[in-house]
């Protein structure tokens, strides 16, 4: 019984991590071309509102789900013409997009509010592995989506550090001039990771309103956008431990609703403030270890390149 | 003859906001000669070059690479056209190794890479020029020569038969010099065209066969070697004769003024960057710190106007005891910084010269009028030492970023010297400025000397050590490698102790 328990809030916990998985992910990509994105909440949000709404309308959630990447990735393709080809502040830029997709994605939804998904992301246990004890109906009892994370996490691990294609996307992060002395087009990189990213963030914001909730709510993300910038950091730019990050955040955030309705007497506004606490917590440890490993964000994380500076 | 040529540009005229970079520029380099692009700080040659690479695209001109007309748009096109370029600031990514480096924008290792092949590749490429680096080490981890090696092999990893080096003796020990120009003579006896960027003379006059000169961005001539002599490119580069300024005075030194006693320190990193470092300075004497850079010369200056922390050793000055003081109280100590870093650490860039010259003195009653600057005194005491030093500025109330290196360095040395120090650290005060300039700051320093003060000079150029310093310390790797007393030495054993000799051993 206790088993069960523990089994289920991990399953639970992969559910609750795979949409910071996604926009953690997304964010890696962006941040390793150096540019921040601090518009991943609002690009959820343009996911999951336009990937909820194509979905009602066509009844078909895949199509959802290419509307919300299309949506993450318009608005990223904003936040790249500001800050790469404009070389406006990265910061500046993000939160405007932030606020932006807060509320057009409030103002579009406004009629979706208290829908239910007509279809969802269902899930598909895999055959033969969600048998397997334990690993099973903890990893292999969910929807395509969470199937598709597991695929992405180690395919992106490969591409950044086996690929000459991901060696020169690190390297416009780390040096921009060094890259371009070299032949290597900083501002092509820069836009196509920065809608990639962007599109990632889409599919996390899809996911909350196609298979977690799966509803539409006003604000919905509440602050997981944020939490995955903050991954990005605790994971040091690296997707497999994003992936790790992720679940565990999945954890918090499952964990809180366990204990409420097991009915264990904290204010659940307090359980419900914990992966906030949490990832504080967390960014404080992982600020601590980068400095001492000297491993850290990409050299030229935030700022623009400029060719003919002098 | 006509197809030896490698590289020909012909009026090249480039324009940056303000700024004529180059104005009707020609230039050419045959295969197998050491081509030196001459010229002062500013005189247009990098811009020059970085146009060859494809970096900038010029105003007007063309450029022909082996008998085409060619029009890069970008380094790719020039890169594809076998041209390569060590930057002054080398363009490695720090985290990545030096194999990651040298493949970084080559389609030769494939999508999917292989890096046991490529550091095979690496080195077979650096045996047979002599140039030994381990493709697997983190480009932080080696020195700066090291990385040039890097820059070097990357470009021959290219197949690029065009090699432009940017001031590349400017970060080597004389030795290291030595060995860099062999390599260079080997790629061009290969049938490449070497072209080196200085403004050094007894470089030029080292290694190159053909000299192209460019002053203020225009084109001046282009002369061989073997037709020409110092004195003759001298006038070409700076367009008159010049003297600068050397120490011919009597050494009288008095008191000591600054004392290190086993001083060590760490660097940012926080490794050591001085170890066990004995100095004195005294009164009336200049002692020029030698030593390639990076070897704890921005410490050491960090650590005597505390700026660093000390981890242990005592620092005094005057016979008192500044350990681990902070800046203020070192000041009031008499102490002057000329930091190395002008308009980052000396100066705040966008304020004026005004508010510039009175940060190190506005807490002085006399520049207050209550609660409130006195204004009226502060601009009077700026417009005096403005002329006093012969600092041009549009207006005083301008931003200071505004300014030409040479004036802001002068704005610089009147606020610290306006202090009446007894001691001060100069840390490469005449570095990227011109002829001029240089004149002006070295007579203000021995000037200085005379009137007693100490003198910390901390710089990369022996030749500058040797005309002003009266003993020469040389750092390397944090520890003094010795003191020696400058009419007492010679730049080979200086150079020598540069690259980690001791003082009085001999190398064979």
């Amino acid at each position: 019984m206790e088993n069960s328990i523990v089994l289920s809030i991990m399953a639970a916990a992969i559910i609750a991590g795979t949409p910071l998985l996604y926009a953690a992910l997304g964010e890696i990509l962006a941040e390793r071309s150096g540019v921040l994105n601090l518009g991943v909440e609002g690009m959820m949000l343009a996911g999951a509102v336009s990937g909820f709404m194509v979905t009602v309308m066509s009844g078909n959630n895949w199509l959802g789900l290419i509307f919300a990447i299309l949506a993450g990735g318009f608005m990223a393709l904003i936040h790249a013409f500001l800050c790469v080809t404009l070389k406006a502040n990265q910061v500046v830029s993000g939160l405007a997009l932030t606020i932006f997709g807060t509320g057009v994605s409030g103002y579009l939804g406004k009629s979706l509010i208290g829908i239910p998904a007509p279809v969802t992301f269902e899930k598909i246990p895999i055959p033969v592995l969600a048998k397997i004890p334990v690993l099973g109906p903890v990893l292999f009892n969910h929807d395509a989506l969470v199937y598709i994370s597991y695929i992405l996490v180690p395919l992106i691990w490969f591409f950044l550090y086996r690929t000459n294609a991901g060696l020169k996307l690190r390297s416009v992060g780390e040096n921009p001039a060094a890259a371009d002395a070299v032949g290597v087009n900083v501002f092509l990189t820069r836009y196509v990771y920065v809608i990639v990213g962007g599109m990632l963030a889409g599919i996390g914001g899809a996911y909350l309103s196609l298979a977690y909730a799966p509803t539409w709510l006003e604000h919905m993300t509440a602050g997981r956008g944020w939490i995955a910038v903050a991954l990005v950091i605790f994971a040091v730019w690296d997707p497999v431990r994003a992936l790790i990050g992720a679940y565990i955040f999945g954890g918090v955030d499952a964990l809180g609703f366990r204990l409420q309705a097991m009915g264990i007497m904290i204010p659940s506004f307090f359980l419900k403030m914990l992966p906030y606490i949490f990832t504080i917590v967390v960014l404080i440890l992982a600020t601590r270890e980068t400095h001492k490993k000297r491993v850290g964000a990409p050299g030229s994380l935030t700022l623009p390149y400029d060719r003919e500076e002098r | 003859m006509a197809d030896s040529t490698l590289v020909s540009m012909r009026g090249i005229t480039k324009t940056f906001p303000g700024v004529l970079a180059n104005s009707d520029v020609n230039f050419e380099a045959k295969k197998g000669e050491i081509h030196a692009l001459l010229g002062e700080n500013g005189a247009g040659k990098s811009t020059l070059m970085n146009i060859l690479t494809g970096l900038y695209r010029p105003d007007e001109g063309e450029i022909w690479i082996k008998g085409e007309k060619v029009v890069f748009r970008s380094p790719k096109e020039a890169i594809a056209a076998g041209i390569g370029m060590v930057h002054q600031h080398f363009r490695l990514v720090q985290p990545f190794t030096v194999a990651e480096n040298l493949i970084l924008g080559s389609p030769r290792p494939g999508r999917i890479l292989n890096m046991k092949q490529v550091e095979k590749e690496i080195t077979s490429i650096s045996k047979k020029f002599g140039l030994e680096v381990d493709p697997r080490a983190k480009i932080w981890q080696l020195s700066v020569g090291e990385q040039q090696r890097v820059e070097i092999i990357k470009m021959l990893y290219r197949g690029a038969d065009i090699l432009i080096l940017d001031e590349p003796t400017a970060v080597l020990t004389p030795q290291e010099v030595k060995e860099l120009f062999k390599t260079l003579r080997m790629m061009a006896d290969e049938g490449r065209a070497v072209i080196i960027i200085t403004h050094k003379l007894h470089e030029v006059m080292a290694v190159a066969d053909r000299v192209t000169v460019l002053r203020g961005g225009k084109y001046i001539g282009t002369v061989n070697k073997k037709e020409t002599t110092k004195q003759e490119l001298t006038k070409m580069m700076v367009g008159r004769e010049i003297e600068l300024s050397s120490n011919q005075d009597d050494y009288n030194p008095g008191e000591d003024v600054l004392i290190l006693e086993n001083i060590n320190a760490l660097n940012d990193k926080g490794y050591p960057a001085l170890k066990n470092v004995n100095l004195t300075v005294k009164e009336g004497e200049i002692l020029g710190i030698a030593g390639v850079a990076g070897n704890g010369q921005r410490e050491l200056a960090e650590v005597v106007t505390g700026l660093r922390e000390i981890q242990s050793g005592t620092l005094k000055i005057n016979s008192k005891q500044y350990c681990n003081c902070s800046p203020l109280e070192i000041i009031d100590a008499g102490v002057a910084h000329i930091p190395e870093d002008r308009l980052g650490m000396g100066l705040v860039p966008s304020l004026g010269a005004v508010e510039n010259i009175m940060l190190k003195e506005y807490r002085k009653k006399e520049m207050n009028k209550g609660l409130f600057l006195n204004h009226k005194l502060l601009k009077k005491k700026t417009g005096e030492l403005i002329e006093e030093f012969g600092v041009k500025t549009a207006s005083i109330d301008s931003p200071v970023k505004l300014m030409s290196g040479g004036n802001l360095q002068r704005l610089l040395i009147a606020r610290e010297i306006s202090c009446q120090p007894k001691f001060i650290v100069a840390s490469y005060p005449v570095r990227g400025l011109d002829v001029g300039a240089i004149e002006a700051v070295h007579r203000i320093l021995l000037e200085q000397r005379k009137a007693g003060a100490a003198i910390l000079l901390i710089s990369e150029d022996l030749e500058e050590i040797f005309a002003l310093a009266d003993r020469i310390a040389v750092l390397y790797e944090g520890e003094v490698m010795g003191v020696i007393r400058t009419s007492e030495t010679t730049v080979e054993e200086i150079g020598l102790m540069m690259a980690g000799s001791r003082e009085g051993e001999k190398v064979s």
